[in-house]
C-alpha cells in the first residue's frame, strides 16, 4: 500500500519533504475479544500554514490516529505501525524521551472533551503555566503572564481572575477555549484539534474557529482538524480526508470533495448535513446500518455492508477485495471504490446531487 | 476485623446492569445476557473453579459432619483419656498436655489431628463440627443482610420522599455504629432477650440464631445504600416507566423489574459478605461472646488453644488453617465472580 | 464553609444522640437484674433494694435515660447514690462500673492511650505499604510485580486477624524468641523507653495493619489504574511532561483522594478499640476493656465504650467530609 494524499502540489521549500506525512499508519489494540484494528493504513500529508480536515463517523479511528501523531500510544498495549514524518523526523520509532520534547512544543493537541481532558484538581491557570514551563525555563511570573495573555486572546473574560478558577467553574465553551489556550502556550507548529467545537453553540463555534485561523496566520502553523461537522471543514480546511473503518476512503481538496464526491460513503455523509436552503420535502438522510466491527472488518470494501450502489460494480469485487485508493483527475482527488469513475460521476450528478 | 466490607467495592456498586451494552464486545456477543457471559468467563477461570471445588468440599464436610466423625469414631464432645490400647492420652501431671504426637499435639493414627489438652477431645472431630457453625452463621448472617439491604434499599429508592429520607438516615446511623464492638456487646444481650421472649434456653441453638441475626443486622446498611442508588436510576428507565404507565403496581415493578437488574450487585456483595462474616463469627467466638461450650467453633478453638501456644502450637494451627483456607477460598471465588461480572473487564 | 461546618456538627450531635438512645435502650431492657450484678454474692432482698435505690433502677426507664444523659451533657456531671450518700460523678459521666465501682470515664481515659498508639502505628504501616504496593502494581499492571502485589493483597485480606496475630506471636515470641512476651507495662512509652515500647507494639501493629494494608493495596491499585486511563493524564503527557510528574503530580493526586476518606473512617473506627489485636497481645486498651466489660455484664462500661467509639466514627465522618472538600475543589460545602 503506497497510497498517499498530498495536500498541496508544492512541498515545503528546501527539503522537498512535506511538513507532516503519515505513511500507512496502523494502530491495533489487542483485547480479550480480539485485535481491534482501529486504524488500517492511513496516509496523508500536510504543509505548514495549511489545514487538513478529517471527517468520518464515530469510531472511524480519527482520535486514535491523532494520538499516534502525538506518540500517546507509546507505553500502552496499542501496536502502532507505519511511519509518521514530522519536519524531517520519524515519530513512530522515536523513543518516549525524544518525543516528549516535541509534545506541546512542536505538536500540540486540543482534546475532544475538555472537561475530562483537564485535571479537576488544579487551577486552569496553573495547568497552562505547567504546559509552558515544561519547555521554557522561565520564572512562574513570566509563564503566568503568558497564560493570562492567551486566556485573553481566546476570549475568556477577565482572564486575570479566571486564571485562578478550576475547570469545573468554567462553562463548556470556556473550557474549550482554555484547552485551546493550553495547546497554544508554546506556539506549536502543528496543532491537532479533535472536534474542538462539538457541543458548542454556533456563535461560540464561529469565534473559536476564527481564533484558530488567526493563530495559524500568525505562526504559520499546520492544523489538523477532526470533526463530524462538514461545515467546519468547509470553513477551515483546504483539504479533506474522509475516514471509514480506520481507512481513507476519499481524500482531496475541499471543493472537490464537496462538489464532486465520488465515494458512496461520502455521498451519505454529505446527505446527512442539514442545510437551510434544502427544499421542504427533502428529508435529512442518515446512512443506514451500523459502523463496522473493527475486530472482524468486513471482507472487501469496508463500506460494503451498508452500501446501496454495489449493483454498479461488475462481479463480486465489493465483497471480494478492498478497492485501492486511486487518484482521479488532476486535482489530487483520491477515491477508494470499485465503481468506474465515469459511472460514479454519472451517479453523483444524476442521483445524489439533486437530493442534496 | 473486617466487618466493613466496603472498601474495594466501587462506590456506585460498580455494576450498572446495562454497562455491558456500552462495550464493543456486547456488539460482538449479541444476545448473550450478562449472566451467561459471566458464567462463561467463570468456567474458564481456573482459580474460580479450584476455589469453588474447595468451597463445595467445605460445605460437604459441614453437611456430612456426623458421617465423617463416624469414620474416626470420636464424637466431638467425647472426653478421651485413654487410647485404644489403654495408654493415657494426656499427661495429667503436666497440666494435661497431650502425650506424644507431632510437636506435643497428641497426633496419632487414632486422633489424626491430636487431642485437646486437659479434656482429650478429638481435634479432628471438633474441627469438622466447627465447619458447620462457621458456614451456618456466615451464610445465615449474609442472607439476612442481603434481604434487609435489598428490601430497604429498593423501598427507599423507589418511593423516595419522606420514606427515603427516613431510611437514608437510618442507613447513616447504622454505618456510624462501631460494628464489631456493638455486635460483641449486643450478642449476649440479644441472647438474653431471645431466651426471655422465645422461652428457649440460652444454648447454642439460640446462639447460632443470635449470631446470624446480629451479623445480618449490622451488615445491611452499606448494601442498602448501593441498592438505593441503583433503584433510583432504574426507576427512571423506560421499561419501568412503561410498566408504570400500564398500571403496574409498586410491588410488581420492584420485584419483577428492578430486582432482576440488581442481581449482579447482590452477587458481588454476597461474595464480599460471606468471608467477612466467617471471620466475624470466628472473632466473636474467639472473644467468648459467640458459640459457647461444648459446641465447637473454630474461633473458640483458637481461643482455647492460645493458652497452649508454647507447649502445643499445632492445636492452634489446625483451626487457624481451616479458617484461613475457608476465607481464602471464598475470597478467591468472590474475586473471580466480581471480575466475571465486571463489564469493563477484558478491555483496555 | 463556616455555615456548612455548623450544620454538619449539628447533624453529628443528632446522630450521636440517636446512637446513645438506641444503645441505652438496647442494653437497658435486658431482663438481667443489674442489682444482682452489683452486690454479687452478698445479695439478699435488702441489699438488692438498697442497690436499686442507689442506682435508680426502680425509676422508669425514661427517667434513667434522662439521668444518664444528664451526666454526659451537664458540665457538672451528675450525682450517683441514694439520698444522703451521694457522690459526684464528674463530666463526662458514663456512670460507674458494676464490677469495681470505678467511674467508667476514668477507665476509658486510662485505656485510650494504648489503643491510640496501636491504631496510629498500625495506620502508618498499612498506609505506607498499602499505597506503595498498590502504586507499584498499578504502574506495572499485568507484570510480575503486579501479580505479586495482587496475590499478597488477596492473601492479606484472607488472613483472619486471630490467625495472623497468633502466627506472629508464635513465630517471633515463642519460637525465635526475638521479642519478649507482651508485658502491659511496656505500653507506656515514656516510662520504659522506645526499645521496649517498640518491642511491645511491633507485632500488634503488623497484625492490625495486615488486612488494611491488603485492602489499601487493592484500592490504590484500582484507583491508580482508573486514574491513569483518564483523559487528563493523556493531556499531561501531551504537554510533554515527564512520566514522573505525570504519575505523581497528576495521577497519584487523584488516586489518593478517595483513600484519604477511607483512611479517616478506618482510623476513626479503630480509635474505639481494636478488640482482637488487643486481646491477642494483652494490650489493655479500649478493646480489651470492652470485651472484659461484655464478659462481666458491666452495662455502664459497655455503654461507655460503645458510645466513645461511636463518637470517633461520627467525628471521623465530619473530618473526612471537610478534608475531601479541601482536596477536591469540585466538592463544595454548602
Ligand atoms: N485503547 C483502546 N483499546 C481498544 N479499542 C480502542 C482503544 N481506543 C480506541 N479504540 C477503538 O478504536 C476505534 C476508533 O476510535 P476513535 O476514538 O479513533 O474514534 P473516533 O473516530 O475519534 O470517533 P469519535 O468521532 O466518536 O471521536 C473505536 O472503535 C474504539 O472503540
Ligand atoms: S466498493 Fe462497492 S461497497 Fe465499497 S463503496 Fe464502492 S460500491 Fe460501495
Ligand atoms: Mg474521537
Amino acid at each position: 500500500m503506497t497510497e498517499s494524499v498530498t495536500t498541496t502540489a508544492s512541498t515545503s521549500a528546501g527539503t522537498g519533504k512535506p511538513f507532516l506525512e503519515l505513511k500507512n499508519l496502523q494502530v491495533h489494540f489487542p483485547t480479550d475479544d480480539g485485535l481491534v484494528k482501529a486504524v488500517n493504513g492511513l496516509s496523508f500529508t500536510l504543509e505548514r500554514g495549511k489545514t487538513l480536515g478529517i471527517v468520518g463517523e464515530s469510531g472511524s479511528g480519527k482520535s486514535v490516529s491523532s494520538l499516534a501523531i502525538m506518540g500517546l500510544h507509546k507505553g500502552s498495549r496499542a501496536k502502532v505501525g507505519g511511519e509518521i514524518w514530522l519536519d524531517g523526523a520519524e515519530l513512530v520509532g522515536m523513543s518516549v524521551p525524544e518525543i516528549r520534547r516535541l509534545r506541546g512544543q512542536q505538536v500540540a493537541m486540543i482534546f475532544q472533551d475538555p472537561l475530562s481532558a483537564m485535571h479537576p484538581f488544579y487551577r486552569v491557570g496553573d495547568q497552562l503555566v505547567e504546559a509552558y514551563r515544561v519547555h521554557n525555563e522561565v520564572p512562574k511570573s513570566v509563564a503566568r503572564k503568558r497564560a493570562i495573555d492567551l486566556l485573553d486572546r481566546v476570549g475568556i473574560p477577565s482572564p486575570d481572575k479566571r486564571f485562578f478558577d478550576y475547570p469545573h467553574q468554567f462553562s463548556g465553551g470556556m473550557r474549550q477555549r482554555a484547552m485551546i489556550a493550553m495547546a497554544l502556550m508554546c506556539d506549536p507548529q502543528l496543532l491537532i484539534a479533535d472536534e474542538p467545537t462539538t457541543a458548542l453553540d454556533v456563535t461560540v463555534q464561529a469565534q473559536i474557529l476564527d481564533l484558530m485561523m488567526d493563530l495559524q496566520k500568525e505562526f504559520n502553523s499546520a492544523i489538523v482538524i477532526i470533526t463530524h461537522d462538514l461545515g467546519v471543514v468547509a470553513q477551515m480546511a483546504q483539504d479533506v480526508v474522509v475516514m471509514y473503518g480506520g481507512r481513507v476512503v476519499e481524500a482531496g481538496p475541499v471543493r472537490e470533495i464537496f462538489y464532486r464526491p465520488e465515494m458512496p460513503y461520502t455521498w451519505g455523509l454529505l446527505g446527512s448535513i442539514p442545510r437551510v436552503n434544502r427544499g421542504g420535502d427533502h428529508r435529512l438522510k442518515s446512512i443506514r446500518g451500523t459502523p463496522p466491527s473493527l475486530i472482524n472488518l468486513p471482507k472487501g470494501c469496508p463500506f460494503q455492508p451498508r452500501c446501496d450502489y454495489q449493483q454498479h460494480v461488475e462481479g463480486h469485487s465489493c465483497t471480494g477485495e478492498v478497492p485501492d485508493l486511486l487518484q482521479i483527475g488532476t486535482e489530487d482527488h483520491r477515491v477508494r471504490c470499485h465503481i468506474e469513475t465515469g459511472q460514479r460521476k454519472k451517479l453523483f450528478t444524476e442521483q445524489i446531487k439533486p437530493n442534496l | 476485623m473486617t466487618l466493613g466490607v466496603s472498601e474495594d467495592l466501587p462506590p456506585d456498586g460498580g455494576l450498572p446492569a446495562d454497562g455491558l451494552a456500552e462495550t464493543a464486545e456486547a456488539k460482538q456477543i449479541e444476545g448473550r445476557s450478562l449472566g451467561q457471559i459471566a458464567w462463561a468467563r467463570l468456567k474458564k477461570d481456573k482459580i474460580a473453579v479450584i476455589s469453588a471445588v474447595i468451597i463445595l468440599l467445605i460445605i460437604a464436610v459441614a453437611i456430612f459432619a456426623p458421617l465423617i466423625v463416624k469414620i474416626n469414631g470420636f464424637p466431638p464432645d467425647q472426653f478421651n483419656k485413654l487410647d485404644s490400647d489403654g495408654n493415657p492420652l494426656l499427661n495429667t501431671r503436666d497440666g494435661g498436655i497431650p502425650i506424644g504426637g507431632l510437636w506435643g499435639s497428641g497426633t496419632s493414627t487414632e486422633h489424626w489431628l491430636g487431642v485437646e489438652p486437659q479434656n482429650g477431645r478429638d481435634v479432628f472431630s471438633r474441627l469438622v463440627y466447627g465447619t458447620r457453625v462457621s458456614l451456618l452463621v456466615a451464610l445465615g448472617g449474609t442472607l439476612i443482610a442481603i434481604v434487609l439491604g435489598t428490601v430497604i434499599g429498593m423501598v427507599s429508592g423507589y418511593f423516595g420522599g419522606w420514606v427515603d429520607t427516613l431510611l437514608s438516615r437510618l442507613m447513616d446511623i447504622m454505618l456510624s455504629f462501631p460494628s464489631l464492638l456493638f455486635i460483641m456487646a449486643l450478642t449476649p444481650v440479644v441472647a438474653d432477650r431471645g431466651q426471655d421472649l422465645l422461652g428457649i434456653p440460652d444454648d447454642n441453638r439460640l446462639r447460632l440464631g443470635v449470631l446470624m441475626f446480629v451479623l445480618g443486622f449490622f451488615g445491611w446498611a452499606y448494601l442498602a445504600r448501593i441498592v438505593r442508588g441503583q433503584t433510583l436510576s432504574l426507576r427512571e428507565r423506560e421499561f419501568v416507566e412503561a410498566a408504570r404507565s400500564l398500571g403496574a403496581g409498586p410491588m410488581y415493578v420492584i420485584f419483577k423489574q428492578i430486582l432482576p437488574n440488581l442481581i449482579p450487585t447482590l452477587l458481588v456483595y454476597t461474595t464480599l459478605l460471606i468471608p467477612g462474616n466467617i471471620t466475624a463469627e470466628a472473632a466473636l467466638s474467639f472473644l467468648g461472646v459467640g458459640i459457647k461450650e461444648p459446641t465447637s467453633s473454630w474461633g473458640r478453638m483458637i481461643a482455647d488453644a492460645s493458652d497452649w501456644i508454647e507447649s502445643n502450637p499445632l492445636y492452634l494451627f489446625f483451626p487457624g488453617i481451616a479458617l484461613f483456607i475457608t476465607v481464602l477460598a471464598f475470597n478467591l471465588l468472590g474475586d473471580s465472580v466480581r471480575d466475571a461480572l465486571d463489564p469493563r473487564a477484558g478491555r483496555s | 464553609m463556616g455555615r456548612y461546618l455548623i450544620r454538619r456538627l449539628l447533624q453529628t450531635v443528632v446522630i450521636l444522640w440517636v446512637i446513645s438512645a438506641i444503645t441505652f435502650f438496647l442494653f437497658w431492657i435486658t431482663p438481667a437484674n443489674p442489682a444482682l450484678l452489683i452486690c454479687g454474692k452478698n445479695c439478699n432482698t435488702e441489699t438488692i433494694a438498697t442497690v436499686n435505690a442507689t442506682f435508680g433502677f426502680d425509676d422508669p426507664l425514661i427517667v434513667q435515660y434522662g439521668t444518664y444523659m444528664k451526666g454526659l451533657v451537664s458540665p457538672t456531671g451528675r450525682d450517683i447514690g441514694s439520698e444522703g450518700s451521694e457522690r459526684n460523678c464528674a463530666w463526662p459521666c458514663f456512670g460507674e462500673s458494676y464490677q469495681n465501682g470505678i467511674p467508667v470515664w476514668d477507665s476509658i481515659s486510662d485505656a485510650f492511650p494504648a489503643t491510640f498508639w496501636l491504631a496510629i502505628g498500625a495506620a502508618t504501616i498499612w498506609l505506607f505499604f498499602g499505597v506503595m504496593l498498590g502504586l507499584l502494581a498499578a504502574l506495572r499492571k499485568g507484570k510480575a510485580l503486579d501479580k505479586l502485589s495482587v496475590g499478597l493483597a488477596l492473601f492479606g485480606v484472607s488472613f483472619p486477624t486471630i490467625v495472623f496475630g497468633y502466627l506472629l506471636l508464635f513465630l517471633f515470641i515463642v519460637k525465635l524468641k526475638w521479642i519478649p512476651f507482651p508485658d502491659t507495662a511496656n505500653a507506656a512509652l515514656f516510662e520504659v523507653g522506645p526499645v521496649k515500647w517498640l518491642q511491645f507494639y511491633i507485632l500488634p501493629w503488623i497484625t492490625l495493619a495486615l488486612v488494611f494494608a491488603a485492602l489499601y493495596t487493592r484500592l490504590t491499585r484500582a484507583n491508580m489504574i482508573d486514574t491513569m486511563n483518564e483523559d487528563y493524564i493523556r493531556t499531561a503527557r501531551a504537554k510533554g511532561l515527564g512520566e514522573g510528574t505525570v504519575i505523581f503530580k497528576h495521577g497519584l493526586r487523584s488516586a489518593l483522594t478517595p483513600i484519604v476518606t477511607i483512611f479517616g473512617l478506618d482510623l476513626g473506627g479503630l480509635l474505639g478499640g481494636a478488640v482482637i489485636t488487643e486481646q491477642i497481645f494483652s494490650i489493655t486498651g479500649l478493646g480489651k476493656f470492652a470485651i472484659d466489660s461484655v464478659l462481666g455484664n458491666d452495662l455502664p462500661a459497655i455503654m461507655g465504650v460503645v458510645l466513645f467509639a461511636a463518637i470517633f466514627i461520627v467525628l471521623a465522618n465530619v473530618v473526612v467530609d471537610v478534608l475531601y472538600a479541601v482536596i477536591d475543589p469540585r466538592v463544595r460545602l454548602s
